[in-house]
Protein backbone atom coordinates (compact mmCIF):
# COMPACT_ATOMS: atom_id res chain seq x y z
CA UNK A 1 0.00 0.00 0.00
CA UNK A 2 2.86 2.57 0.87
CA UNK A 3 4.77 1.34 -1.73
CA UNK A 4 2.25 1.91 -4.60
CA UNK A 5 -0.12 4.35 -2.93
CA UNK A 6 2.58 6.46 -0.85
CA UNK A 7 0.48 6.32 2.31
CA UNK A 8 0.83 3.97 5.25
CA UNK A 9 -2.01 1.46 6.29
CA UNK A 10 -4.01 1.80 9.45
CA UNK A 11 -1.80 -0.56 11.12
CA UNK A 12 1.33 0.17 10.30
CA UNK A 13 0.18 3.63 11.53
CA UNK A 14 -0.97 2.50 14.88
CA UNK A 15 2.69 0.48 14.98
CA UNK A 16 4.20 3.92 15.54
CA UNK A 17 1.75 4.90 18.52
CA UNK A 18 2.35 4.11 22.13
CA UNK A 19 -0.41 3.05 24.67
CA UNK A 20 -2.92 5.86 24.83
CA UNK A 21 -2.03 6.33 28.43
CA UNK A 22 1.28 6.78 27.84
CA UNK A 23 0.12 9.81 25.56
CA UNK A 24 -1.18 12.00 28.48
CA UNK A 25 2.16 13.44 27.86
CA UNK A 26 3.46 14.82 24.50
CA UNK A 27 5.11 12.02 23.04
CA UNK A 28 7.06 11.66 19.21
CA UNK A 29 5.19 9.70 16.88
CA UNK A 30 7.48 9.00 14.05
CA UNK A 31 6.58 7.33 10.42
CA UNK A 32 9.90 6.64 8.91
CA UNK A 33 8.93 3.08 7.49
CA UNK A 34 11.70 2.23 5.66
CA UNK A 35 15.25 1.88 5.87
CA UNK A 36 16.61 5.33 4.33
CA UNK A 37 20.12 6.49 4.78
CA UNK A 38 19.24 9.71 7.05
CA UNK A 39 19.72 10.52 10.67
CA UNK A 40 18.54 14.00 11.59
CA UNK A 41 15.85 13.43 14.09
CA UNK A 42 18.46 11.23 16.06
CA UNK A 43 21.11 14.27 16.13
CA UNK A 44 18.70 16.72 16.81
CA UNK A 45 16.72 14.85 19.76
CA UNK A 46 18.44 17.33 22.86
CA UNK A 47 17.37 14.15 25.07
CA UNK A 48 18.62 10.93 22.84
CA UNK A 49 15.26 9.59 22.96
CA UNK A 50 15.79 9.01 19.34
CA UNK A 51 18.23 5.63 18.18
CA UNK A 52 19.60 4.98 14.57
CA UNK A 53 23.24 4.26 15.30
CA UNK A 54 26.20 4.36 13.12
CA UNK A 55 24.73 2.64 10.19
CA UNK A 56 22.41 5.64 8.95
CA UNK A 57 20.38 3.17 7.24
CA UNK A 58 18.30 1.98 10.14
CA UNK A 59 15.08 2.89 11.03
CA UNK A 60 15.06 5.62 14.04
CA UNK A 61 13.89 3.82 17.26
CA UNK A 62 12.15 6.22 19.88
CA UNK A 63 12.60 5.30 23.42
CA UNK A 64 8.99 7.02 25.03
CA UNK A 65 10.03 7.26 28.29
CA UNK A 66 12.95 9.71 27.30
CA UNK A 67 10.91 11.92 25.13
CA UNK A 68 9.65 14.84 26.32
CA UNK A 69 7.46 16.19 23.42
CA UNK A 70 9.85 18.81 22.98
CA UNK A 71 9.19 19.00 19.04
CA UNK A 72 12.62 19.32 18.02
CA UNK A 73 12.83 16.14 15.45
CA UNK A 74 9.82 17.79 14.19
CA UNK A 75 11.32 20.26 11.79
CA UNK A 76 14.71 18.87 11.79
CA UNK A 77 13.17 15.75 9.80
CA UNK A 78 13.40 16.34 5.94
CA UNK A 79 11.15 13.74 5.31
CA UNK A 80 8.37 15.60 7.32
CA UNK A 81 7.68 12.77 9.30
CA UNK A 82 7.40 12.99 12.73
CA UNK A 83 4.87 14.89 14.53
CA UNK A 84 4.14 15.63 18.92
CA UNK A 85 0.78 14.09 19.55
CA UNK A 86 -0.68 14.05 23.10
CA UNK A 87 -3.97 13.24 24.68
CA UNK A 88 -6.29 15.80 26.48
CA UNK A 89 -9.79 15.33 27.42
CA UNK A 90 -11.78 13.89 24.50
CA UNK A 91 -9.08 16.14 22.13
CA UNK A 92 -5.63 14.81 20.34
CA UNK A 93 -3.46 17.81 20.31
CA UNK A 94 -1.17 17.65 17.62
CA UNK A 95 2.23 19.51 16.79
CA UNK A 96 2.84 19.54 13.20
CA UNK A 97 5.07 20.31 10.61
CA UNK A 98 3.68 22.70 7.76
CA UNK A 99 5.68 24.64 5.12
CA UNK A 100 3.10 26.19 3.05
CA UNK A 101 1.47 29.68 2.58
CA UNK A 102 -0.62 31.03 3.95
CA UNK A 103 -0.32 30.04 7.32
CA UNK A 104 -3.06 29.35 9.80
CA UNK A 105 -4.06 31.96 12.74
CA UNK A 106 -4.65 31.06 16.13
CA UNK A 107 -7.63 29.74 17.07
CA UNK A 108 -8.63 29.92 13.20
CA UNK A 109 -11.00 26.31 12.13
CA UNK A 110 -9.43 24.47 9.13
CA UNK A 111 -9.65 21.34 7.64
CA UNK A 112 -8.03 18.23 9.29
CA UNK A 113 -6.72 16.09 6.42
CA UNK A 114 -6.05 12.07 6.53
CA UNK A 115 -2.97 10.67 5.19
CA UNK A 116 -4.75 9.97 1.97
CA UNK A 117 -5.30 13.66 1.50
CA UNK A 118 -9.04 13.66 1.89
CA UNK A 119 -10.80 16.37 4.94
CA UNK A 120 -12.04 14.40 7.42
CA UNK A 121 -12.94 16.67 9.88
CA UNK A 122 -12.36 20.20 11.69
CA UNK A 123 -9.42 21.40 13.51
CA UNK A 124 -8.68 24.25 15.96
CA UNK A 125 -5.75 26.10 15.48
CA UNK A 126 -3.61 26.32 18.80
CA UNK A 127 -0.41 27.54 18.01
CA UNK A 128 1.76 28.75 15.17
CA UNK A 129 5.80 28.42 16.31
CA UNK A 130 7.97 30.18 13.36
CA UNK A 131 11.16 30.36 15.13
CA UNK A 132 14.28 30.87 13.21
CA UNK A 133 16.16 27.23 14.10
CA UNK A 134 13.03 25.71 12.14
CA UNK A 135 14.16 27.00 9.41
CA UNK A 136 10.84 28.06 7.58
CA UNK A 137 9.47 24.82 8.94
CA UNK A 138 6.38 25.92 11.14
CA UNK A 139 5.34 24.20 13.78
CA UNK A 140 1.28 24.48 14.09
CA UNK A 141 -0.20 22.67 17.62
CA UNK A 142 -4.14 21.88 16.20
CA UNK A 143 -6.91 20.17 18.24
CA UNK A 144 -9.00 17.41 16.90
CA UNK A 145 -11.65 14.93 17.87
CA UNK A 146 -9.39 12.00 19.88
CA UNK A 147 -11.65 9.41 17.26
CA UNK A 148 -9.56 10.81 14.82
CA UNK A 149 -6.19 9.83 16.64
CA UNK A 150 -4.80 7.62 14.06
CA UNK A 151 -6.51 9.13 10.60
CA UNK A 152 -5.05 12.87 11.07
CA UNK A 153 -1.74 13.94 9.75
CA UNK A 154 -1.88 17.68 8.12
CA UNK A 155 -3.63 20.50 8.29
CA UNK A 156 -5.57 22.38 4.77
CA UNK A 157 -7.09 26.25 4.75
CA UNK A 158 -10.68 26.05 4.43
CA UNK A 159 -10.22 28.88 2.15
CA UNK A 160 -9.06 26.60 -1.02
CA UNK B 1 49.04 28.94 -22.40
CA UNK B 2 47.75 29.78 -18.82
CA UNK B 3 49.67 27.59 -16.35
CA UNK B 4 47.11 26.17 -12.88
CA UNK B 5 48.24 23.65 -10.15
CA UNK B 6 44.57 22.46 -10.10
CA UNK B 7 41.74 22.98 -12.19
CA UNK B 8 38.21 21.82 -10.94
CA UNK B 9 35.56 21.70 -13.66
CA UNK B 10 31.73 22.24 -11.73
CA UNK B 11 31.04 24.19 -8.81
CA UNK B 12 28.71 21.45 -6.92
CA UNK B 13 28.84 19.83 -3.71
CA UNK B 14 31.42 17.58 -5.31
CA UNK B 15 33.83 20.21 -7.19
CA UNK B 16 32.91 22.28 -3.65
CA UNK B 17 34.29 20.09 -1.95
CA UNK B 18 37.15 18.91 -3.30
CA UNK B 19 38.39 22.50 -2.95
CA UNK B 20 37.55 22.88 0.04
CA UNK B 21 40.52 20.23 0.96
CA UNK B 22 42.73 21.22 -1.68
CA UNK B 23 42.87 25.00 -0.55
CA UNK B 24 43.48 23.70 3.16
CA UNK B 25 45.99 21.81 2.50
CA UNK B 26 47.99 24.75 0.48
CA UNK B 27 47.35 24.34 -3.07
CA UNK B 28 46.47 26.26 -5.56
CA UNK B 29 42.80 25.86 -7.14
CA UNK B 30 41.57 27.43 -10.42
CA UNK B 31 37.65 26.41 -10.76
CA UNK B 32 35.13 27.04 -14.01
CA UNK B 33 31.20 26.92 -13.50
CA UNK B 34 29.14 27.16 -16.70
CA UNK B 35 26.36 28.72 -14.82
CA UNK B 36 26.03 32.48 -13.47
CA UNK B 37 26.05 30.83 -9.60
CA UNK B 38 27.98 28.76 -7.56
CA UNK B 39 26.32 25.45 -6.35
CA UNK B 40 25.28 23.15 -9.01
CA UNK B 41 21.93 21.16 -8.24
CA UNK B 42 22.10 22.53 -4.78
CA UNK B 43 21.10 25.96 -5.57
CA UNK B 44 17.61 24.43 -6.82
CA UNK B 45 16.90 22.83 -3.99
CA UNK B 46 14.55 24.56 -1.57
CA UNK B 47 13.52 21.48 0.62
CA UNK B 48 15.38 20.10 3.50
CA UNK B 49 18.40 17.39 2.45
CA UNK B 50 17.90 14.19 3.79
CA UNK B 51 20.74 12.36 4.61
CA UNK B 52 23.86 12.21 7.80
CA UNK B 53 23.89 15.04 9.96
CA UNK B 54 27.91 15.20 9.17
CA UNK B 55 26.97 16.34 5.07
CA UNK B 56 24.71 18.99 5.98
CA UNK B 57 21.31 16.66 5.90
CA UNK B 58 18.31 18.73 7.19
CA UNK B 59 19.95 22.23 5.91
CA UNK B 60 18.18 22.94 2.44
CA UNK B 61 19.90 22.69 -0.37
CA UNK B 62 20.65 26.01 -1.06
CA UNK B 63 22.37 26.75 2.01
CA UNK B 64 24.42 23.84 1.71
CA UNK B 65 25.99 25.39 -1.15
CA UNK B 66 26.56 28.53 0.89
CA UNK B 67 28.43 26.61 3.72
CA UNK B 68 30.07 24.54 1.26
CA UNK B 69 31.32 27.97 -0.13
CA UNK B 70 32.48 29.59 3.12
CA UNK B 71 34.88 26.96 3.02
CA UNK B 72 36.32 28.50 0.67
CA UNK B 73 36.11 31.89 0.61
CA UNK B 74 39.02 31.76 3.63
CA UNK B 75 41.08 31.21 0.82
CA UNK B 76 40.74 33.97 -2.24
CA UNK B 77 44.42 34.80 -2.56
CA UNK B 78 44.87 30.90 -3.88
CA UNK B 79 41.34 30.50 -5.25
CA UNK B 80 40.24 31.50 -9.05
CA UNK B 81 36.51 31.20 -9.49
CA UNK B 82 35.12 31.46 -13.11
CA UNK B 83 31.59 31.82 -13.63
CA UNK B 84 29.88 31.73 -16.38
CA UNK B 85 32.79 29.65 -18.09
CA UNK B 86 32.14 26.71 -20.20
CA UNK B 87 34.71 24.40 -20.31
CA UNK B 88 33.89 23.16 -24.03
CA UNK B 89 37.03 20.74 -24.91
CA UNK B 90 39.73 18.85 -22.77
CA UNK B 91 43.34 16.83 -24.16
CA UNK B 92 44.90 13.99 -22.47
CA UNK B 93 47.72 16.32 -21.48
CA UNK B 94 45.44 17.89 -19.28
CA UNK B 95 44.63 21.07 -21.44
CA UNK B 96 41.25 22.63 -21.25
CA UNK B 97 39.47 24.66 -23.43
CA UNK B 98 37.49 27.23 -21.95
CA UNK B 99 34.43 29.51 -23.53
CA UNK B 100 33.29 32.53 -21.68
CA UNK B 101 31.22 35.90 -23.16
CA UNK B 102 32.48 34.99 -26.45
CA UNK B 103 36.42 34.18 -26.28
CA UNK B 104 38.08 31.08 -25.81
CA UNK B 105 41.18 30.47 -23.50
CA UNK B 106 43.33 27.51 -22.78
CA UNK B 107 44.28 26.42 -19.66
CA UNK B 108 46.77 23.94 -18.66
CA UNK B 109 47.38 22.09 -14.99
CA UNK B 110 49.51 19.64 -13.12
CA UNK B 111 46.08 17.75 -12.37
CA UNK B 112 42.30 18.20 -13.20
CA UNK B 113 39.06 16.84 -11.02
CA UNK B 114 36.39 16.33 -13.31
CA UNK B 115 32.34 17.26 -11.41
CA UNK B 116 30.29 17.93 -13.81
CA UNK B 117 27.24 16.19 -12.35
CA UNK B 118 24.43 14.85 -14.50
CA UNK B 119 21.85 15.32 -17.10
CA UNK B 120 18.35 14.85 -17.47
CA UNK B 121 17.15 12.13 -19.28
CA UNK B 122 14.14 12.62 -21.35
CA UNK B 123 10.91 10.54 -22.69
CA UNK B 124 9.98 10.11 -26.15
CA UNK B 125 6.08 10.41 -27.18
CA UNK B 126 3.86 11.62 -29.65
CA UNK B 127 4.21 15.93 -29.25
CA UNK B 128 7.07 15.81 -26.40
CA UNK B 129 8.47 18.79 -28.17
CA UNK B 130 4.78 20.98 -27.30
CA UNK B 131 5.56 24.28 -25.36
CA UNK B 132 4.99 23.71 -21.57
CA UNK B 133 6.97 20.08 -21.06
CA UNK B 134 9.81 20.50 -19.48
CA UNK B 135 12.13 18.75 -17.19
CA UNK B 136 12.48 18.73 -13.85
CA UNK B 137 15.44 20.90 -13.47
CA UNK B 138 13.95 23.71 -15.71
CA UNK B 139 10.64 23.82 -13.50
CA UNK B 140 13.26 24.03 -10.69
CA UNK B 141 15.16 26.76 -12.31
CA UNK B 142 12.16 28.76 -13.07
CA UNK B 143 10.86 28.58 -9.88
CA UNK B 144 12.97 28.60 -7.37
CA UNK B 145 15.97 30.97 -9.43
CA UNK B 146 13.84 33.28 -11.05
CA UNK B 147 10.14 33.03 -9.01
CA UNK B 148 8.41 32.14 -12.27
CA UNK B 149 5.69 29.90 -12.04
CA UNK B 150 5.73 27.16 -14.82
CA UNK B 151 1.98 27.02 -15.19
CA UNK B 152 -1.09 26.09 -13.41
CA UNK B 153 -2.06 22.84 -13.40
CA UNK B 154 0.61 20.27 -13.74
CA UNK B 155 1.28 16.21 -14.14
CA UNK B 156 4.70 15.24 -13.07
CA UNK B 157 5.86 11.94 -14.63
CA UNK B 158 8.13 10.22 -12.38
CA UNK B 159 7.84 9.02 -8.68
CA UNK B 160 12.19 9.07 -7.57
CA UNK B 161 12.74 11.56 -4.62
CA UNK B 162 13.80 14.31 -8.15
CA UNK B 163 10.11 14.00 -9.17
CA UNK B 164 8.67 13.94 -5.96
CA UNK B 165 10.49 16.56 -3.90
CA UNK B 166 10.48 18.84 -7.09
CA UNK B 167 6.14 17.77 -7.07
CA UNK B 168 5.77 18.89 -3.73
CA UNK B 169 8.13 21.98 -4.22
CA UNK B 170 5.31 23.13 -7.33
CA UNK B 171 2.70 22.62 -4.75
CA UNK B 172 4.43 24.94 -2.70
CA UNK B 173 5.14 27.58 -5.23
CA UNK B 174 0.95 27.34 -5.91
CA UNK B 175 0.79 24.89 -9.03
CA UNK B 176 -2.05 22.43 -8.46
CA UNK B 177 -0.14 19.33 -9.16
CA UNK B 178 -2.70 16.69 -10.23
CA UNK B 179 -0.81 13.14 -10.10
CA UNK B 180 2.00 11.90 -10.53
CA UNK B 181 2.73 9.37 -13.05
CA UNK B 182 4.82 6.22 -12.60
CA UNK B 183 5.48 3.22 -15.19
CA UNK B 184 6.96 0.66 -12.62
CA UNK B 185 4.24 -1.16 -10.25
CA UNK B 186 5.74 0.65 -7.02
CA UNK B 187 6.99 4.19 -6.19
CA UNK B 188 10.89 5.04 -6.96
CA UNK B 189 11.49 7.53 -4.38
CA UNK B 190 11.71 7.64 -0.25
CA UNK B 191 8.05 6.83 1.21
CA UNK B 192 8.31 9.82 3.27
CA UNK B 193 8.67 11.98 -0.10
CA UNK B 194 5.70 10.30 -1.05
CA UNK B 195 3.76 10.70 1.95
CA UNK B 196 4.18 14.41 1.89
CA UNK B 197 3.03 14.49 -1.04
CA UNK B 198 0.10 12.32 -1.02
CA UNK B 199 -1.43 14.24 2.01
CA UNK B 200 -1.78 17.39 -0.15
CA UNK B 201 -4.24 14.91 -2.15
CA UNK B 202 -1.56 14.48 -5.08
CA UNK B 203 -2.50 11.08 -6.38
CA UNK B 204 0.22 8.73 -7.26
CA UNK B 205 -0.64 6.79 -10.17
CA UNK B 206 2.00 3.56 -10.32
CA UNK B 207 1.53 1.33 -13.80
CA UNK B 208 0.72 4.39 -15.61
CA UNK B 209 2.96 6.43 -18.18
CA UNK B 210 2.06 9.29 -20.60
CA UNK B 211 0.82 8.40 -24.09
CA UNK B 212 0.95 11.37 -25.76
CA UNK B 213 1.07 14.88 -25.33
CA UNK B 214 -2.78 17.03 -26.94
CA UNK B 215 -2.25 20.52 -27.79
CA UNK B 216 -2.12 22.97 -31.18
CA UNK B 217 0.79 25.75 -29.78
CA UNK B 218 1.08 24.82 -26.40
CA UNK B 219 0.29 21.93 -24.34
CA UNK B 220 -3.40 21.19 -23.43
CA UNK B 221 -4.11 17.67 -21.85
CA UNK B 222 -2.42 14.94 -21.79
CA UNK B 223 -3.49 11.10 -22.21
CA UNK B 224 -2.32 8.25 -20.09
CA UNK B 225 -2.09 4.73 -20.50
CA UNK B 226 -1.44 1.82 -17.88
CA UNK B 227 0.71 -0.35 -17.77
CA UNK B 228 0.79 -4.21 -17.11
CA UNK B 229 3.60 -6.05 -15.24
CA UNK B 230 5.69 -6.16 -18.56
CA UNK B 231 5.65 -2.80 -18.73
CA UNK B 232 3.35 -3.17 -22.11
CA UNK B 233 0.66 -0.77 -22.18
CA UNK B 234 -3.34 -2.15 -21.53
CA UNK B 235 -5.97 -1.12 -24.40
CA UNK B 236 -8.42 1.15 -23.40
CA UNK B 237 -7.29 2.32 -20.29
CA UNK B 238 -6.26 5.93 -21.45
CA UNK B 239 -7.03 8.90 -19.63
CA UNK B 240 -7.41 12.61 -20.23
CA UNK B 241 -5.91 14.63 -18.17
CA UNK B 242 -5.94 18.73 -18.90
CA UNK B 243 -3.41 20.67 -18.18
CA UNK B 244 -0.75 23.36 -18.99
CA UNK B 245 2.35 21.87 -17.87
CA UNK B 246 3.82 18.49 -17.77
CA UNK B 247 7.48 18.15 -15.97
CA UNK B 248 9.37 14.73 -16.93
CA UNK B 249 11.43 13.10 -14.17
CA UNK B 250 12.97 9.76 -15.32
CA UNK B 251 16.28 9.85 -13.96
CA UNK B 252 19.68 11.61 -14.50
CA UNK B 253 22.59 10.92 -16.60
CA UNK B 254 26.55 11.68 -16.12
CA UNK B 255 27.61 14.26 -18.05
CA UNK B 256 30.64 11.90 -19.53
CA UNK B 257 31.40 14.02 -22.37
CA UNK B 258 34.32 15.75 -21.35
CA UNK B 259 35.88 12.80 -19.63
CA UNK B 260 35.14 11.34 -23.19
CA UNK B 261 36.64 13.90 -25.10
CA UNK B 262 39.71 13.43 -23.07
CA UNK B 263 40.05 9.54 -24.21
CA UNK B 264 39.58 8.09 -20.31
CA UNK B 265 38.16 4.66 -20.47
CA UNK B 266 34.57 4.79 -20.32
CA UNK B 267 32.18 1.99 -19.54
CA UNK B 268 27.92 1.73 -19.73
CA UNK B 269 27.01 1.08 -16.27
CA UNK B 270 23.18 1.25 -16.02
CA UNK B 271 22.75 1.13 -12.22
CA UNK B 272 25.28 4.02 -12.30
CA UNK B 273 23.12 6.40 -15.12
CA UNK B 274 25.01 5.88 -17.85
CA UNK B 275 28.51 6.18 -19.21
CA UNK B 276 30.70 6.27 -16.31
CA UNK B 277 34.92 6.22 -16.47
CA UNK B 278 36.77 3.21 -15.13
CA UNK B 279 38.56 4.41 -12.38
CA UNK B 280 41.64 3.36 -9.94
CA UNK B 281 40.70 3.09 -5.95
CA UNK B 282 41.82 6.74 -5.94
CA UNK B 283 39.13 8.24 -8.31
CA UNK B 284 41.83 8.23 -11.11
CA UNK B 285 40.38 7.94 -14.46
CA UNK B 286 42.85 5.96 -17.13
CA UNK B 287 44.26 9.30 -17.52
CA UNK B 288 46.78 10.25 -14.74
CA UNK B 289 46.36 13.25 -13.22
CA UNK B 290 42.87 13.44 -14.54
CA UNK B 291 40.33 12.59 -11.62
CA UNK B 292 36.36 12.64 -11.16
CA UNK B 293 33.76 12.79 -8.81
CA UNK B 294 30.32 13.40 -7.90
CA UNK B 295 27.52 12.28 -10.37
CA UNK B 296 29.54 12.18 -13.70
CA UNK B 297 30.98 9.04 -11.90
CA UNK B 298 27.09 7.60 -11.58
CA UNK B 299 24.35 9.13 -10.04
CA UNK B 300 23.90 9.50 -6.33
CA UNK B 301 23.12 12.11 -3.26
CA UNK B 302 24.43 15.40 -2.76
CA UNK B 303 25.99 13.43 0.63
CA UNK B 304 28.11 10.65 -1.53
CA UNK B 305 29.18 13.88 -3.86
CA UNK B 306 30.28 15.70 -0.84
CA UNK B 307 32.28 13.01 0.86
CA UNK B 308 33.55 11.96 -3.09
CA UNK B 309 34.76 15.15 -3.39
CA UNK B 310 36.34 15.66 0.00
CA UNK B 311 38.31 12.21 -0.84
CA UNK B 312 39.90 13.28 -4.05
CA UNK B 313 40.60 16.59 -2.59
CA UNK B 314 42.80 15.13 -0.31
CA UNK B 315 44.35 12.13 -2.76
CA UNK B 316 45.17 15.33 -5.27
CA UNK B 317 46.71 17.21 -2.74
CA UNK B 318 49.48 14.37 -1.42
CA UNK B 319 49.83 14.15 -5.42
CA UNK B 320 50.93 17.50 -5.82
CA UNK B 321 53.15 17.31 -2.53
CA UNK B 322 50.90 18.82 -0.27
CA UNK B 323 50.33 16.57 3.39
CA UNK B 324 47.00 17.80 4.88
CA UNK B 325 47.78 17.15 8.73
CA UNK B 326 46.02 14.08 9.38
CA UNK B 327 45.90 12.75 6.11
CA UNK B 328 45.52 9.37 6.39
CA UNK B 329 42.52 9.34 9.16
CA UNK B 330 41.00 12.28 7.07
CA UNK B 331 41.37 9.70 4.06
CA UNK B 332 39.85 6.27 6.18
CA UNK B 333 36.95 8.82 7.06
CA UNK B 334 36.18 9.47 3.69
CA UNK B 335 35.95 5.86 3.17
CA UNK B 336 34.12 4.45 5.44
CA UNK B 337 31.53 7.35 5.36
CA UNK B 338 30.89 6.48 1.73
CA UNK B 339 30.50 2.91 2.91
CA UNK B 340 27.92 3.81 5.58
CA UNK B 341 26.08 5.74 2.77
CA UNK B 342 25.68 2.87 0.90
CA UNK B 343 25.13 0.11 2.28
CA UNK B 344 21.34 0.37 2.57
CA UNK B 345 18.10 -0.57 0.63
CA UNK B 346 18.59 2.12 -1.80
CA UNK B 347 22.62 1.88 -1.93
CA UNK B 348 22.09 -1.50 -3.26
CA UNK B 349 22.37 -0.21 -7.20
CA UNK B 350 25.70 1.81 -6.18
CA UNK B 351 27.10 -0.99 -4.96
CA UNK B 352 25.84 -3.67 -7.83
CA UNK B 353 27.07 -0.72 -10.54
CA UNK B 354 30.55 -0.06 -8.67
CA UNK B 355 30.81 -3.53 -8.56
CA UNK B 356 30.58 -3.92 -12.10
CA UNK B 357 32.52 -0.92 -12.82
CA UNK B 358 35.91 -2.59 -11.45
CA UNK B 359 35.02 -6.48 -12.36
CA UNK B 360 36.17 -7.62 -15.94
CA UNK B 361 37.78 -4.42 -16.97
CA UNK B 362 41.59 -4.48 -18.42
CA UNK B 363 42.34 -1.45 -16.20
CA UNK B 364 44.87 -1.43 -13.92
CA UNK B 365 43.58 -0.27 -10.47
CA UNK B 366 46.63 1.49 -8.43
C1 LIG C 1 15.22 17.78 -7.04
C2 LIG C 1 16.47 17.19 -6.44
C3 LIG C 1 16.48 16.88 -5.07
C4 LIG C 1 17.62 16.36 -4.47
N1 LIG C 1 17.59 16.08 -3.12
C5 LIG C 1 18.70 15.59 -2.50
C6 LIG C 1 18.71 15.35 -1.09
O1 LIG C 1 17.71 15.62 -0.39
N2 LIG C 1 19.83 14.85 -0.52
C7 LIG C 1 20.94 14.57 -1.25
O2 LIG C 1 21.95 14.13 -0.68
N3 LIG C 1 20.97 14.78 -2.61
C8 LIG C 1 19.87 15.28 -3.25
N4 LIG C 1 19.88 15.52 -4.61
C9 LIG C 1 21.06 15.09 -5.40
C10 LIG C 1 22.17 16.10 -5.44
O3 LIG C 1 21.69 17.39 -5.72
C11 LIG C 1 23.20 15.68 -6.49
O4 LIG C 1 23.53 14.33 -6.31
C12 LIG C 1 24.46 16.50 -6.36
O5 LIG C 1 24.20 17.86 -6.60
C13 LIG C 1 25.58 16.03 -7.30
O6 LIG C 1 26.70 16.85 -7.12
P1 LIG C 1 27.79 17.09 -8.23
O7 LIG C 1 28.74 18.09 -7.63
O8 LIG C 1 28.32 15.80 -8.67
O9 LIG C 1 27.04 17.71 -9.49
P2 LIG C 1 26.12 19.00 -9.71
O10 LIG C 1 25.53 19.48 -8.46
O11 LIG C 1 25.22 18.64 -10.82
O12 LIG C 1 27.16 20.10 -10.21
C14 LIG C 1 27.82 20.02 -11.45
C15 LIG C 1 28.22 21.40 -11.89
O13 LIG C 1 29.07 21.32 -13.01
C16 LIG C 1 28.76 22.35 -13.93
N5 LIG C 1 29.24 21.96 -15.27
C17 LIG C 1 28.83 20.89 -16.00
N6 LIG C 1 29.51 20.83 -17.17
C18 LIG C 1 30.35 21.88 -17.18
C19 LIG C 1 31.32 22.36 -18.13
N7 LIG C 1 31.55 21.73 -19.27
N8 LIG C 1 32.01 23.48 -17.83
C20 LIG C 1 31.80 24.14 -16.63
N9 LIG C 1 30.90 23.72 -15.72
C21 LIG C 1 30.19 22.60 -15.97
C22 LIG C 1 27.26 22.46 -13.83
O14 LIG C 1 26.80 23.71 -14.28
C23 LIG C 1 27.04 22.25 -12.33
O15 LIG C 1 27.04 23.48 -11.63
C24 LIG C 1 18.77 16.09 -5.25
C25 LIG C 1 18.77 16.40 -6.62
C26 LIG C 1 17.65 16.96 -7.22
C27 LIG C 1 17.68 17.31 -8.68
S1 LIG D 1 9.98 15.36 20.78
FE1 LIG D 1 11.91 16.13 21.63
S2 LIG D 1 12.46 14.61 23.15
FE2 LIG D 1 10.90 13.66 21.88
S3 LIG D 1 12.06 12.54 20.32
FE3 LIG D 1 11.59 14.56 19.46
S4 LIG D 1 13.37 15.80 19.94
FE4 LIG D 1 13.48 14.01 21.25
S1 LIG E 1 14.96 12.47 9.96
FE1 LIG E 1 12.89 11.84 9.33
S2 LIG E 1 13.19 10.83 7.34
FE2 LIG E 1 15.20 10.97 8.32
S3 LIG E 1 15.43 9.00 9.40
FE3 LIG E 1 14.57 10.47 10.88
S4 LIG E 1 12.37 10.17 10.72
FE4 LIG E 1 13.25 9.23 8.91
Amino acid sequence: MLKRLGYPSLEQVKSCFPQQDVLLKPKAIIECYEAIPCNPCETSCPVHAITIGQDINHRPQLDVDRCTGCGMCIHSCPGLAICVVSLKQDQAIFKIPYEFLPLPHVSDVWHGVNRAGEVIAPVKILEVRSTPIQDHTHIVTVAIDQQYLYDFITIRSPHE
Amino acid sequence: MNQREVIIIGSGPAGLSAAGILLRAGAHVAMFERSPLIGGQLIKQTHKFFGSQKQYAKTRGYDIAKKLYRDIEAYQDHFELHLEATVVAIYPDRVISVYRQGVYQKYQAQAIIIATGASERLLSFPNNDLPGIYGAGAVQTLMNLYGVLPGKNAVMVGSGNIGLIVSYQMMQAGVNVKAVLEAAPNIGGYKVHASKLRRLGVPIMTQTTVKRAIGMTAIEAIETIRLDEKWQPIEDTETTIPIDTLCISVGLTPMHQLLSMAGAEMRYISELGGCVPHMSSAHETSIRNIFACGDVTGIEEASSAIVEGQFIGLIVSERLGYALEGYHLLKHECTTELGILRCGPFGEKIRLGQQKLKGGSSCSND
